[in-house]
């Protein structure tokens, strides 16, 4: 019965080592995006995602964008939070300055409400490919 | 200071940066970065063209 259950359990691989790019580049990617490629030396790959994630989510701002922050209401507030928190120093400095204050009144400023969150989605995506390469998974 | 994009615009630039941003992530060498990339963005604005007649159709 052991036997058999121990058959059934997977293999457990082995657990890479844990190093300090794989966690000091996610960290840093999420602050400023763009930068957990960066500071591991992909240069072009980095400069491209600060700039494109960048103008995403400074001209969500132009365009009067709103600017979601914590809370525990509806459940599309609570995902523009988490989509908004994805561009992490932006959505920090935004917040400190007071600004993403637009309301949603015309279809401009849902956009640029649109594009923040979408900037914050797309910086999530560049920590997982930031610690990818961090821990080797990809060149 | 405020800019005021009409919708294709705003679409276009959403759909180069999301394309960049696909291509980086989503593929290993640089080559296929490029290819994918302008495949997302073909995709991203055919999409929306197609879904822009679709709606005058419907409107129709």
């Amino acid at each position: 019965m052991a036997n058999s259950t121990t058959a059934k359990t997977k293999a457990v691989e082995p657990a890479q080592p844990a190093s300090m790019m794989s966690i000091i580049a996610p960290a840093v990617g999420w602050l400023i995006p763009g930068a957990g490629h960066l500071i591991q030396r992909r240069w072009i790959r980095g400069l491209l995602l600060l700039v494109s994630i960048g103008t995403l989510f400074v001209l969500g701002l132009l365009m009067q964008g709103h600017i979601y922050k914590a809370n525990g209401g509806d459940i599309l507030d609570i995902l523009g939070f988490i989509g908004d928190l994805g561009a992490g120093g932006m959505y920090i400095a935004t917040l400190a300055l007071n600004g993403g204050q637009g309301a949603i009144a015309f279809a401009i400023a849902d956009y640029g409400t649109k594009f923040m969150i979408v900037a914050g989605l797309l910086n999530f995506i560049a920590v997982a490919d930031a610690y990818h390469i961090a821990i080797g998974k990809k060149q | 200071m405020t800019i005021q994009l009409t919708h294709f615009s705003a679409a276009f630039v959403f759909a180069l940066f999301a394309s960049i941003v696909f291509g980086i992530t989503h593929r290993e060498t640089s080559r296929d970065m490029i290819r994918y990339g302008l495949y997302c963005f073909v995709m991203f604005l055919g999409g929306i063209l197609v879904a822009g007649w679709v709606m005058w159709l419907v409107r129709r």
